[in-house]
């Protein structure tokens, strides 16, 4: 040991760069200026004056703030922020609970019809949003619930994707810590909250994530079940600096420069819990 | 406290039967340990005393109560997983903490019987860790704490040592079977590790394909198994089986279709030895030598069958040698060649 320590150089990192590896760091690089290019964009139109944004210097020569300060006071964009934030948690909050309830019963009992409930629940992963628009909108419609936030909110509130995903994490929970919760007197409910859940919390935390960026930016169905402006999410305000006449570019750069901090957060609070495998630490090792 | 009984235990899955209608008295602070080859039927006899797999038919009792349809909860049994299984997201306070999750004592006594299992069990340094920093044997003692904070009427363990190396299995096996003297409570222990059953039963029971062959103290079953499987399965070495006839007294090797069988032990048959009057004798050729310090086991080859001697140590024996080894009378045990089953000793 002593020795490398004093006499020898170690090979020079240059000479270990293998021609696969220069191929791979190309092609990121590239994937990465392809992904990144348009975001700056977006912060940099947000920073220019009106007149100033086919000029497509991506620092603006005379940045300006008061796109900002016009967005946040002026208009109704503050409410639809808040609009988006309150639809999104409430669709994450409920399926979070509800997909993984699901998914936990799917994995952890068997009883009679489990297998085509859990067919019928995959096969509507194969029908397009698009195709379900016009029943939701029919039945919407139906209930009373067009042009109200539960409106913008039910069809997102279970997921099957979420349902599929929760089911297949909890399949992979050892049954010894159900069964050891089951001889310790917890209750079915119980064992699922307190042992099941803590288990899976990487996979909680990517469907958190999913379905808050997913509502988030939600365009489609917000547009077609609200009416009134004060109804509206971020996406679907955002489309009315977009008047006839003239699209306000800067404005909605604005907006979606905004818009952006919150995913952010969300995904900077969760990302540790999905690294963190923490499974495994209770059985024998 | 309390007695298990188990009476006509019938298991199925689907139409498949796995125990047969097992009978079996468990006392009160007995020791009962379960032991047969891989998928004889233990575990899935153990979960039915815990109430995790549903009987099929007979009954199980508990004290003086069937308890067929009753809640594991109900039960206040305390079950010790092979996999240990104490919750990853918990420290080893909480973890122990767990077994008391539905009783109605207050807080601080809560944690008084925690600070107690912990120290019966040489947590105390421990308690705040979590279970990923603990070695093996750590998580083992945190299980058993947890099921023991509650003072169940019994004890349930599945294969709960087969996780740990040989030196912390010896260790652990001395701390239960010391557990189990300062607790007194009925326990019921599933292993397919024979040395186990001995050191540690009050009582072994011994099962093959969901039936029980035989039930009785360790050395009750080594000197007198029921049958040719339970002699095989106690005791290491295994015993040697050799067809066999018997004339006044004497037991023979016998080629072709004999009705009998011959077993004995390796310990009982001894190369270089002088007695006078042998039960039985063997002569073979030697195939492998295994000095273990004390004594030498000593393989040899009699009509085809392998055979395991003892000799003394530092004895002269070799590979390719002809070797005679001899037991004494009265250890030779019988068996009718047909139905396996014992027929007393020569
Ligand atoms: N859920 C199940 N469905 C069908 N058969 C099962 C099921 N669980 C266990 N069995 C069968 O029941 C028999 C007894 O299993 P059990 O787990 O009780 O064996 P074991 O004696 O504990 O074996 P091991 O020493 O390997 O743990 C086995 O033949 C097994 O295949
Ligand atoms: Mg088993």
């Amino acid at each position: 040991m002593a020795a490398t320590d004093t006499g020898m150089t170690p090979p020079l990192p240059m000479a270990r760069i293998r021609p696969g590896r220069i191929v791979t760091w190309t092609v990121l690089s590239i994937g990465g200026v392809l992904m990144i290019t348009p975001i700056l964009f977006m912060f940099s139109t947000s920073l220019k004056t009106a007149g100033q944004i086919y000029d497509l210097r991506l620092i603006p020569q005379n940045p300006t703030l008061a796109n900002y300060v016009a967005v946040l006071t002026e208009g109704q964009f503050p409410r639809w922020f808040l609009n988006s934030a309150f639809v999104a948690i409430c669709v994450t909050v409920s399926n979070v609970f509800f997909d993984s309830l699901v998914g936990y019963t799917l994995a952890k009992f068997r009883f009679r019809g489990r297998q085509f409930v859990f067919i019928a629940i995959l096969s509507t992963l194969m029908i397009p949003t698009e195709m379900l628009v016009i029943p939701w909108y029919l039945m919407a419609a139906d209930l009373g619930w067009l042009d109200s936030y539960w409106g913008i909110m039910f069809p997102g509130m279970m997921t099957a994707f979420g349902t599929f995903l929760m089911k297949q994490f909890f399949e992979t929970v050892p049954d010894d810590f159900i069964e050891a919760a089951r001889m310790d007197g917890l209750n079915e409910f119980t064992i699922w909250w307190k042992i099941a859940m803590p288990l899976v919390t990487p996979a909680l935390s990517a469907l958190a994530i999913f379905t808050f960026l997913g509502n988030w930016t939600a365009f489609f169905w917000p547009l077609i079940s609200t009416t009134s402006k004060e109804l509206y999410t971020l996406p679907v305000g955002l489309t009315s600096f977009a008047v006839e006449q003239a699209i306000q570019w800067e404005m909605i750069m604005t907006g979606a420069a905004i818009a952006t901090i919150p995913t952010l957060l969300v995904f900077l609070a969760l990302q540790r819990y999905i690294v963190r495998g923490v499974m495994l630490a209770g059985l024998k090792g | 406290m309390a007695t298990f009984e188990l009476r006509g235990l019938i298991k199925a899955y689907g139409k498949t039967r796995v125990i047969h209608g097992i009978d079996l008295l468990i006392a009160d602070g007995e020791f009962v340990v379960f032991v047969g080859p891989s998928g004889c039927g233990k575990s899935t006899t153990l979960r039915m005393i815990a109430g995790l797999e549903e009987v099929t038919g007979g009954e199980i009792r508990i004290g003086d109560r069937v308890v067929n349809e009753v809640d594991p909860k109900e039960r206040n049994l305390a079950m010790v997983f092979q996999n240990y299984a104490i919750y990853p997201h918990m420290s080893v306070r909480q973890n122990i903490a767990f077994g008391l999750y539905t009783s109605p004592l207050s807080k601080a006594d809560k944690a008084r019987k925690v600070d107690e299992a912990g120290a019966l069990l040489g947590l105390t340094p421990l308690l705040d860790r979590r279970p990923a920093a603990l070695s093996g044997g750590q998580r083992q003692r945190v299980a058993i704490g947890r099921a023991m904070v509650r003072d169940p009427v019994g004890f349930l363990f599945d294969e709960p040592l087969s996780n740990l190396d040989a030196q912390l299995r010896a260790q652990m096996r001395i701390e239960i079977k010391d557990l189990h003297r300062r607790l007194g409570t009925t326990i019921a222990y599933v292993t397919h590790d024979q040395v186990e059953a001995m050191t540690m039963a009050d009582r072994i029971v011994v099962m093959k394909d969901g039936h029980i062959l035989q039930a009785a103290p360790p050395m009750e079953i080594y000197d007198n198994p029921v049958d040719v499987f339970t002699a095989r399965f106690i005791g290491t070495p295994s015993m040697n089986i050799v067809p066999a006839t018997q004339s006044g007294g004497v037991v023979t090797l016998a080629e072709g279709d004999p009705n009998l069988l011959a077993g004995v032990r390796p310990h009982d048959l001894l190369v270089g030895s002088t007695i006078a009057d042998p039960g039985l004798t063997l002569t073979g050729t030697v195939t492998a030598v295994e000095p273990l310090g004390p004594e030498t086991l000593v393989h040899f080859d009699v009509a085809g069958r392998s055979i395991i001697a003892t000799a003394p140590a530092h004895g002269p024996v070799t590979i390719g040698a002809t070797v005679t080894a001899l037991a004494p009378r009265g250890h030779v045990h019988l068996f009718d060649a047909g139905t396996e089953k014992a027929m007393g000793r020569a």
